[in-house]
Order: C-alpha cells, then structure tokens, then sequence
C-alpha cells in the first residue's frame, strides 16, 4: 500500500487578479522508502503540492481532491490532528536554510521541542537523542553546535541540523523542498549523499523536490515532471532520462547544461587574435577592513576578500570564473570595473591603466566596459520603463541623438536580444524574471561595448531560459566581437560558454586554463573536487560516479592558515604566510602550488 | 556586553557637555534675563545681582564653574528666580511626580498595546482586527491636549467621579486621568506596530519550520514568534518612554500636578536659567540611559547583536 497517496489535488490562490489554479488536478502516490523526485520550473506548482499536504498554504489557498496518509486525508484534518502528524510521522525540509530556522533558539532547544511535542522526551534524554542526531548527520564538533545560534554556523552545517530536526522521530516521509539549491556544490554533494544514507538506514521515503535534473538523476527511483501545475511526465528515471516521451522533457534535458558534454547550445566563437591582450588584470588585491570585537573599543583587521589574482582577457575572447561562495569573484569584477577600488595591484585596458582614475576620467572608459547582475528585476529601476532604462546609456555616451533616433536604436537592441517590441512601455516588475535580464543585457550592450562582466547573470533563471540567454551572448559576442567575463558558480554553465576558466579559492587562483584542459586535465585539488561535485543529469553515470572530497569544511577567510588548505605541508612546517606559487605547468595552463591529492585526502580536516 | 556598555556611558559624557555648551549657548543669544522685568531694576543693582549669580563672568567661566559644580559637589546651582530653592530641590520635588504617573502609563500602554497587536496579528483579516486596528488609529489621532479635555468634561465635569486637577499625594483617584490622557496614543503606536511587525513574523520562512513541527499556533507565537516581533516595538519603547516624561508638561499644565514640566515651563518663560539647564540635562541624561537599555534589550531579543 502507498505511504502516500495524492488523487486529484488541486490548490487554488485567491488574488486581486482573480483565481490562480497553482495544482490542477494532480494525483501521484509515493511508496514506503522510496525517493520519489518532482521537477518542473520556476511556477510548475511542485512546491505547492506538498504545502498543501503539510497543511502550509498561504491563507488565500484553497485545496480540492484527497491526500491519504495511513487512511488520514491531510487536506480535512483540524490543525490539532494534523500537528499530530507533521513533524513527527512526515517532516520537510527547505530550500533555504538561512531563514529556515528560528534565529533567536539554540540549536538544542529548537531540535528538542520536537521531542517534547511528539514523544513528550525532555530534558537530559532529549538533549543526548539531539546530539546523537547531529552526530549522524556528520556535524563537526556536535556537543558545541548544540549551544550555538543558528547564525553561528555555516549554510551547509544549518541544512544538516533542518535535516536531524527533521529526522528525530524517524518519519516515514520527509518532504525535501529544494534542499540544496542555495548550497555551493561540493556541499549540495555532501548533502546529497547524507540523504541517501539516512533514506537506506531508515526506511523514510524522500519526496524530492527541485528543479535540477543533476539531482534528481542522482538521487531518485522514480520521476514526476510537473509543469504549470500538471504532472506531463512520470516514470522511472532510467526511463525519463533515456527514453523521454514528453517534448518538454526532451527540452528540459536538452537544455540542462552538463558539465560531462559541452556545446549543447550553439558553438563558440574562436578567439582569433592572441598577440596583445584587451584587459590585463595584474595582482589584484582587494581588502575590506573588519571590525573584530577586541579591546575596548574593537580591532580592525583586513578580510582579503581578493589576494592577488592576474589575468589577461583578448578580444572576443570569454574567461570564465568559478569558485564557492566568499571566493571573491563578485569583488574581483567590481574591482575590475572600478566599481570597487582595488587596494593594490593594476588593471590596463588596452595598454592604459585604469586603477585609481578619478570618477569623471573614468566615465569614457564606462562606455566601453559594461556589467549584467545577478538579480535582474533588482538591478533595474522599477519607476523606469524599459525602454527609457535601455536608452540611459545612449543619454551619457551619446548625447547628439535625437529621441527617434534614440527609439531606433533601441528598438534594435531589444530586438536583438529577443524583447517584443510591444513591451517598450512595460516596467520591471510586470516582465518575467528572463525577460528583465534581457533588458539589462540589451542595457548593457546599446553602446557596443567591448567588454562585458557576467555577474551570475543566468544563475537566478530556469534552466530553458538559461540555455536562451547563454546562446543570446554567444550571438552577441560573434556579431561585435565582445569579450567576456563570465562569473557563476555552476560549473557546466561555465563551461558552455568560456574559453578559459579561472578558478578561485578565498581570494586566490588555484588553476587557469582552457576549458577543455580544466575539465578533462585539472590539476589543483580543488579544481578537482569541485568538478566531481556537480552532479550530471544521467542517472546511469551519477549512480557510478566516485566523487573527490576534500576534509573539512571551508575555513573562514579571516583565519590566517585558510588559504593553505591545500598546501598543509607548509602549514605543519609552521609557515602560516607562505604564499603558493602560481606555476605554468602546459601552454596556458596555470596551478596554484598544493600538496598531492592523496595526502589531502588522507589528512583530517584542519 | 559589559565593554559595550561601558563604551556608550564613556561616550554619554561628551554628549552631555555638547548639550550644557548648547543650552548656555542658546540662552546666551536670547535677549532678557532673569532679572529683566517691566519696570528696570538700577543698573547697580543688577550689577550686584548678576555678580552675585556670576552671570557677569565670561561666558567660558561661567560654563566651567557650572561643570564643576555638578561633577564635584551633584550642584545644579540655585535657581534665579525662587530665592530660596536651589534647582535639585525642584527636581527632587517635582521628578517623582511626573515618574510616577510617567512610569504607570509606560507600563499600561506597553502591555494593552502589545497584546491588542498580537492578537490583531493572530486574527488577521478577522472583525477583531478591524476593530483593533480602527480604534488604534483613532487613538493615535487624539493627542494629550485633547485627551485631557475630553475626560475632564467626561468624568469631572458629567459623571463627577474623579477630581479635575492636582496630585494630593499620588492617591489613585488623582493619577487616574494624567495617566489615560498620557497613556493613550502611545498605546495606539505600540499596537499598531506589534501587529505590523508580528504579520511580518508569521509570514517568515522559520514559523513555516515551526508549523512544519507540527507545533500548536500558541508554542509557535510564545517561543518562536515573539521575540523577533518584539524588536521594533523595543526600538519604539526607549524614546516613548522619554517623550512620555518630556512630553508630560501638557499633563503637568492640564492637570496641575506639581511635576517637573511644569518647573519645566515656567523657568522657561521667567529665564530661569539654572533650572532650565537642570531639566534639559535630566532629559538628556534619560534619553541616553534609555536608549541604552533599549538596544541593550535588543541583544537579548536576537542574538546575532553582539557589541
């Protein structure tokens, strides 16, 4: 008999605008122990599915159809029954771990008030059956954390206590709701394999909600796709991965980068000219003063946020640059650009140094030099058409325009970059989040510029529009000749889109080279590590695949000793301010200084 | 903690030797002084009496000698205009008066404040709310000059229950209407806020974990909702609780009281400059403290506030 089963759900949204049917009319059932996986993009309803069954819904939903849970249907319970239930026979976990706990109770005590409201444990039992817990889910030094607020921990270690909370009564489902989408990779890894483990170990049955189909391939028996509240697809993931039956499978796969097969999109642009590089960026260094809580009045001491990074960008070349989160890429863009100023080092555009030009000097080069942010609906100003934030630029650079003539050009861009040319008059917030990063790249490009710095530019988009607006650039970037910088933290992207990619480890680089070179021939241990962590979207390559961990969790850039994570042998020859050489080890193959794999790997963590 | 504390009292003395420079500073500019009447006093005479008070010394003198006095002897220097008072009798008279009533109104708008906006918040969208939220704005549109009126003509005046002025002593017939008068609006803003600030909570991804717990709405408000609903309420509370005190002198004047904003005003209007000063460091010395305890409330409220 199922654990669960769902038959006709549907969820509605009361809004102004009148009634959003968010879940039509689904039904799917998942048995004990399995892992059942829901995929679907941003808006598919895959999330509100299973509100509905945890009794979560905003107050304006309403539900229809039946969700069975050992003869219980979930839907018309009173709260004091459901309460029974959630928690304690069925628990969730979510997407971001950051905000997903109380931040004023300490671990223990919000871990064992589950224990209480459930088995009605407390006290010494409860606090020891929380600490053994912890311990299962692999959390450095358990017995502290215990003590520790939320905000003490790191992002990884916040999601293996949402996951032992949710574990404490053995449940036999746990929802998991985009568990590792707002984790670096090699902790998404971790994570990942943590839940495999504990599904084997326990018998819970894992609902697996996300819109990776890496994960999905790595993790789960059987497959629902869901799009725009209906299941299109469902089947064993063998089946969905290797013989999908519906076109938008087909298309979602055919989209989904993947680090193991590069040019899914279309092919890149050959770098022809190598003889004088555009952009050269010489020992950046970027350092923001920090206030530790030291004597009476405080100490200040320099996070080095960028330590010393050299690379030399040519025309219509792209460089891409990897790295977890904290690794300084975002900073070293803005130092780039001057939008930061470094705190040493130089960066030239076309032979003439740019650092410490004043703001009004600087202006000419704007033109020139362009950005794409993360948050395209944040990025743009909202009281702003788009077309009047589209035709800004033009406003500064080329003020002898007429406005038709302004309208012209813009109008052409936003052709260009595939924006209807009815939506002139819209605003930001009435465009889809693809759209509006469609406008800052048109923004971005209206003065044709020669460069252009991704900030994590596609990374907040679904994986279709993704694919839409990487093969965008790579168009762009053969029209005007332009070079890139390309900053994300997913690695297949990276790879779909660059000619050469810079590694980055708390501030320093750890290996350069042609993509082909980091992927098929890495060298740095980290480099390696980090590739081996992103998940492929084949189920038959993911449930082979050995992964390369490295021991530890990643230091705080303030300890002085972090950066030689990898180099531990000058760590234990005491001395902490060695400084790794950066060595040519091939033609445009450079490696940061480290010890060898093995002994990383044998070694504890630091 | 303690090192932060320590750091914003060391800071406190600067602050307050900027507000007495003011004050002498402000008052010196102002045309008039305590001895100036309609009818002249002899130009001797009031050269006597100014050297008497020291009001003929270079300003700089008389700013270093009124310090002194304070930080030597706690002298706040006797006042220009009462022969025979020196201003810490004044403010020994009239400050525990205008606390009284002042602490007893900070208390009672707190507490109805808070629950009525916890309990909007917990009704949302429900008749509870809507009555709450509409009587909050319509208190918070009625200010004390008002208020004192209206329940004068009410209580004194219609129903003769309670007395219209005076203080005999603290007897609660006497403090009952300063209270309501002052205690009124305030409430209303504390309500208003708690509910906002509580929606806000509820609709946080850490009460959808709580709820994911399987937690009764009751658990999930005491243990999981309250303190982080409470901070813009603490941040609101220190300053009211100085208005509250300052802002009694339209109590102190409606209902003659006899508390300190009465002193307040009147050596305002008769140039009483030693009291006048006296009051303001009062006020200034309570501002700091109770911003203070505020942000000191703060740190144990979230405990990512670390000093």
């Amino acid at each position: 008999m199922a654990l669960l089963d769902v038959k006709n759900l549907s969820v509605t949204f009361d809004t102004p605008d009148g009634q959003i049917e968010a879940v039509k009319n689904v039904s799917f059932h998942i048995e004990p122990g399995e892992c059942l996986g829901i995929v679907g993009e941003s808006g598919s309803g895959k999330s509100q599915t299973f509100m509905a069954a945890m009794g979560l819904l905003a107050e304006n939903g309403t539900t229809g159809g039946t969700v069975d849970y050992d003869g219980h249907d979930l839907l018309h319970l009173t709260p004091e029954e459901h309460n029974r239930i959630r928690g304690d026979q069925i628990s969730m976990i979510f997407q971001d771990p950051l905000t997903a706990l109380t931040p004023h109770m300490r671990i223990v005590d919000q871990m064992a008030e589950v224990l209480h409201e459930h088995k009605g444990l407390t006290g010494a039992r409860a606090r020891a059956l929380c600490l053994e817990w912890l311990t299962r889910v692999r959390i450095p030094e358990a017995e502290r954390r215990l003590r520790q607020f939320p905000h003490e921990l790191s992002g990884g270690m916040r999601q293996r206590v949402m996951i032992a909370m949710a574990m404490l009564c053995n449940p036999r489902l746990l929802i998991a709701d985009e568990p590792t989408t707002a984790l670096d990779v090699t902790v998404q890894a971790e994570i990942l394999d943590l839940m495999v483990e504990l599904q084997k170990q326990e018998g819970t049955a894992i609902a697996l909600i996300t819109h990776d189909m890496g994960v999905v391939a790595r993790m789960c028996d059987r497959i629902q796709v869901m799009r725009l509240g209906e299941f299109v697809e469902q089947g064993p993931a063998d089946e969905i991965f290797h013989a999908p039956k519906h076109d938008y499978t087909r298309m979602l796969l055919r989209a989904m980068p993947r680090i193991d097969e590069p040019n899914k999109g279309k092919p890149l642009v050959p770098v022809t000219d190598r003889s004088e590089p555009i952009l050269k960026v010489e020992d950046v260094k970027v350092h923001f003063p920090v206030r530790l809580d030291q004597g009476l009045f405080g100490k200040t001491v320099p996070l080095k946020a960028v330590d010393g990074v050299s690379f030399d960008l040519y025309a219509s070349e792209t460089i891409g640059i990897v790295g977890e989160s904290g690794c300084g890429k975002s900073t070293l863009a803005r130092a780039v650009l001057q939008l930061i100023p470094p705190t040493l080092g130089s960066v030239s555009w076309l032979g003439k140094p740019i650092v410490g030009l004043p703001r009004k000097q600087m202006i000419p080069y704007r033109k020139d030099l362009q950005i794409v942010f993360q948050d395209p609906l944040a990025s743009l100003n909202p009281r702003m058409t788009i077309a009047a934030s589209i035709a800004e630029p033009l406003r500064t650079f080329q003020p002898g325009l007429t406005s038709r003539q302004r309208k012209l050009e813009v109008a052409a861009m936003m052709e260009k970059v595939g924006l209807d040319q009815r939506m002139i008059n819209r605003y930001p917030h009435e465009l889809s989040g693809g759209q509006n990063q469609r406008v800052g790249i048109a923004r971005a490009m209206i003065n044709r510029p020669r460069l252009i710095i991704c900030d994590e530019a596609v990374s907040a988009l679904d994986v279709s529009i993704q694919a839409q607006v990487i093969d965008l650039l790579k168009d762009l970037q053969r029209e005007f000749g332009l070079s890139m910088i390309f900053i994300s933290h997913d690695l297949s992207v990276v790879r779909e889109i660059s000619h050469r990619i810079l590694v980055l480890y708390l501030g320093r680089a750890v290996e350069l080279a042609d993509r082909d070179a980091i992927y098929g021939d890495a060298r740095h241990p980290y480099t390696r590590a980090l590739i081996s962590a992103v998940p492929v979207p084949d189920p038959r390559i993911e449930k082979t695949r050995q992964r390369i961990k490295i021991p530890g969790e990643l230091p705080s850039p303030l300890d002085p000793g972090a950066s030689l994570r990898f180099l531990t042998s000058k760590l234990a020859a005491g001395d902490r301010n060695y400084v790794p050489e950066f060595r040519k080890v091939d033609v445009q193959h450079w490696v940061a200084e480290h010890d060898p794999l093995e002994d990383l790997l044998e070694q504890k963590a630091v | 903690m303690l090192r932060y504390i320590l750091r914003r009292l060391l800071i406190a003395i600067p602050t307050l030797l900027i507000l007495i420079i003011i004050c002498f500073l402000l008052m010196y500019a102002a045309p008039g002084g305590p001895f100036t009447s309609e009818r002249p006093l002899p130009p001797q005479v009031l050269a006597n009496i100014e050297a008497k008070y020291g009001l003929n010394d270079p300003l700089p003198v008389q700013m270093w000698n009124y310090v002194v006095g304070i930080v030597t002897r706690f002298d706040f220097g006797p006042s220009f205009i009462y022969k025979d008072r020196d201003v810490n009798d004044i403010i020994a008279q009239g400050f525990p008066v205008t606390l009284t009533y002042g602490t007893i109104s900070f208390v009672i708008a707190t507490l109805v404040g808070v629950s009525l906006g916890v309990l909007a918040a917990i009704r949302h969208n429900t008749l509870l709310d809507y009555i709450a939220v509409g009587a909050t704005f319509s208190a918070q549109a009625l200010p004390n000059f008002v208020m004192a009126p209206i329940l004068v003509i009410i209580f004194t005046w219609q129903l003769g229950w309670l007395p219209g002025g005076g203080w005999n002593g603290g007897q609660w017939q006497y403090v009952v209407m300063p209270v309501i008068a002052l205690s009124t609006s305030y409430m209303a803003s504390i309500a208003r806020i708690t509910r906002s600030s509580m929606l806000e909570t509820l609709h946080s991804n850490f009460i959808r974990t709580a709820k994911a717990k399987g937690l009764s709405t009751r658990t999930i408000i005491r243990r999981h909702a309250m303190k982080p609903a409470m901070m813009p309420v603490v941040s609101y509370l220190g300053p009211a609780f100085v208005a509250m005190i300052t802002g009694s002198v339209v109590i102190d004047l409606y209902f003659s009281t006899g508390g300190i904003g009465q002193s307040f005003v009147n050596s305002a209007l008769n140039r009483d400059y030693a009291v006048m000063l006296g009051v303001t460091i009062l006020y200034g010395t309570l501002t700091i403290i109770f911003n203070l305890l505020a942000d000191v409330a703060y740190a144990w409220l979230d405990p990512k506030i670390r000093y």
